[in-house]
């Protein structure tokens, strides 16, 4: 109930920033003059995105599609070897200096690189760059949580004479989870600009990047914004879709 | 070295296990030969916890082990349950080393803190010994409604512990240590948390579920009556390094069954005093004569 209340309370203020920046938005356009390629008022951008409805939605499909296999195989891959690392301490060692890496490596950046890996006419390389850029905070914020175990748990489950996976399936990864899925949410919205980016690099047409290049260069603007609103819902779903599971899952489990 | 030697080595190594195993059968439930345990602290300094402790804890018997805070109270009870190893001496748990008797689960043990999963029930709480031994969920059932019972808390088995009180989480995880029907329970300090009413109703229960089980008991505490109370003998250790000052063996006449009214009795304020001298270590306790 409570957290309900709180989470509706959390949403009006930035709900009415981005009204009084859409209003502020519009009047600024339509009260200098300025020009659609400079850039085109929340109208024209509306008018636009709901015009091309049917594109905008099929285009987010693709796009769609490459993130939630970035999330998916990032996610599971970032969980594995973080719990992998929590039991082998070089491993960690050794990870530490590859993530701190890939952290400050935008992980777009390998989108051409990849491209000449793969066939241009397959999603392959864009879901890499999705994979990619989720595995960095799935896998920081998981080995996190996994050292959250109180050790009155760990004395416990040696006492009981728990094996090593008894013991990271009751205690270690239920006390990660938490944080498990506060990566996991970090990295649903970094799967989808992301893939939307890798688009920009190259690789097969369809995909919202690729729709926002293609309207730019043929100097449709409004179009090309109307991709952008497009891309902004994609991620924003990708991340309530996320939090909703975790609430939904930490509630049922009592904490 | 002669055949008629190696003869005679095969000979006695085979007499030793049967003297052994027949030890075993009747092994006390905790047997502490000089142990000590001497911790590496920061920077190469070393923390002597333990010296030199003797004690033998017989299958059924109640031990307290009572000390000022720091004297190594908990450190020894981490010893029995092979949470720690000591750094000399022996300590055997049922004949065996104490890492066998773990891996055997011969223990149960309750922590100071409850150390309840939040994230189960009190009811998954209880089972998880049974669950981790792979015990089937008809039986795990049956079992951990026996012990909801046995605790008093049938009403909250599918209650998360975050909704119990702190008297009641420590009846849960007590109810845990139980789950396997040890015959030996090693407990740090269980009612620490509570408060003095709900303590003294604890130590009741405590005092009648083990009368009910039959278990061995090694009871950490540092609370003179509570010590008293529950035990048939009470171990006073020394601060550091942590010593066994005394043992006060506690005669409670004719029946064995503690009750509240044992606490107005003669027995329990002569006992408690006894203790107290030897904790404050006055000049009429005598420190090592009781010891051994
Ligand atoms: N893991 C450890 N490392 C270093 N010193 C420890 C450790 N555990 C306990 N000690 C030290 O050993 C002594 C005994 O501790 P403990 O057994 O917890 O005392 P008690 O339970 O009687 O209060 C204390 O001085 C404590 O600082
Ligand atoms: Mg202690």
């Amino acid at each position: 109930m409570k957290a309900t209340f709180g989470a509706t309370k959390g949403i009006i203020p930035p709900l009415v920033l981005g009204l009084v920046t859409l209003l502020l938005w519009q009047l600024a356009v339509v009260g200098f003059d300025i020009k659609p390629f400079v850039l085109p008022s929340p109208t024209a951008i509306g008018g636009q995105f709901f015009e091309n409805l049917p594109t905008v939605w099929s285009n987010s499909l693709v796009t769609g599609f490459n993130s939630l296999v970035g999330v998916a195989v990032g996610a599971v891959l970032g969980i594995l070897l973080a719990v992998i690392a929590s039991l082998v301490r070089t491993i960690d060692e050794l990870s530490s200096a590859v993530v701190a890496a890939a952290m400050v490596l935008p992980i777009v950046a390998l989108a051409p690189v990849l491209y000449g890996m793969f066939s241009a006419s397959q999603q392959t390389a864009r879901q890499l760059v999705a994979s990619l850029a989720v595995f960095v905070p799935v896998y920081v914020n998981t080995l996190k949580g996994l050292r959250q175990v109180r050790p009155v748990h760990r004395d416990l489950m040696r006492a009981h004479a728990a094996t090593t996976w008894q013991t990271i399936g009751t205690v270690t990864l239920p006390t990660g989870l938490p944080f498990i899925f506060t990566g996991v949410r970090i990295a649903s919205s970094l799967a989808v600009i992301a893939a939307v980016i890798a688009e920009y690099f190259g690789g097969p047409i369809g995909g919202l990047g690729k729709s926002i290049t293609t309207a730019a260069a043929g100097s449709n603007y409004p179009l090309a914004w109307a991709y952008v609103l497009g891309s902004i819902i994609l991620g924003l779903v990708f991340y309530l879709a996320v939090l909703a599971v975790e609430r939904w899952v930490l509630r049922n489990r009592g904490s | 070295m002669t055949g008629q030697d190696g003869i005679s080595t095969v000979q006695d190594s085979k007499t030793d296990q049967k003297t052994d195993a027949a030890h075993a059968a009747d092994a006390p439930a905790v047997a502490a030969v000089n142990v000590g345990k001497v911790f590496d602290g920061k920077r190469g300094a070393q923390v002597v916890a333990l010296e030199d402790i003797n004690l033998t804890v017989a299958r059924g018997e109640f031990v307290s082990l009572i000390g000022p805070s720091g004297c190594g109270k908990s450190t020894l009870m981490r010893l029995i349950a092979d949470l720690d190893q000591p750094t000399s001496g022996e300590l055997t748990v049922f004949g065996k080393s104490a890492q066998q008797a773990r891996l055997d689960q011969d223990y149960g043990i309750a922590f100071q803190q409850a150390g309840l999963l939040p994230w189960r029930t009190v009811r998954q709480n209880i089972e998880l010994p049974l669950q981790l031994h792979k015990v089937g969920k008809a039986e795990r059932t049956e079992r951990s409604t026996e012990l909801l019972k046995l605790v008093g808390l049938t009403d909250f088995g599918d209650n998360f512990p975050d909704q119990l009180s702190g008297g009641m989480q420590q009846r849960v995880a007590i109810a845990r240590a139980l789950a396997e029907s040890p015959n030996l329970l090693l407990m740090d300090e269980p009612f620490g948390a509570l408060d003095e009413m709900t303590r003294e109703h604890m130590q009741g229960e405590l005092a009648h579920i083990c009368a009910e089980t039959g278990a061995a008991v090694v009871f950490v505490t540092h609370s003179i009556p509570e010590a008293v109370f529950l035990a048939d003998r009470v171990v006073v250790l020394s601060p550091r390094p942590g010593r066994i000052r005394a043992i006060v063996d506690v005669k409670f006449s004719g029946s064995v069954e503690r009750t509240e009214h044992l606490r107005e009795s003669d027995v329990f304020f002569s006992s408690v005093s006894e203790v107290r001298e030897h904790l404050h270590g006055s000049a009429d306790a005598n420190p090592l004569g009781v010891d051994n």
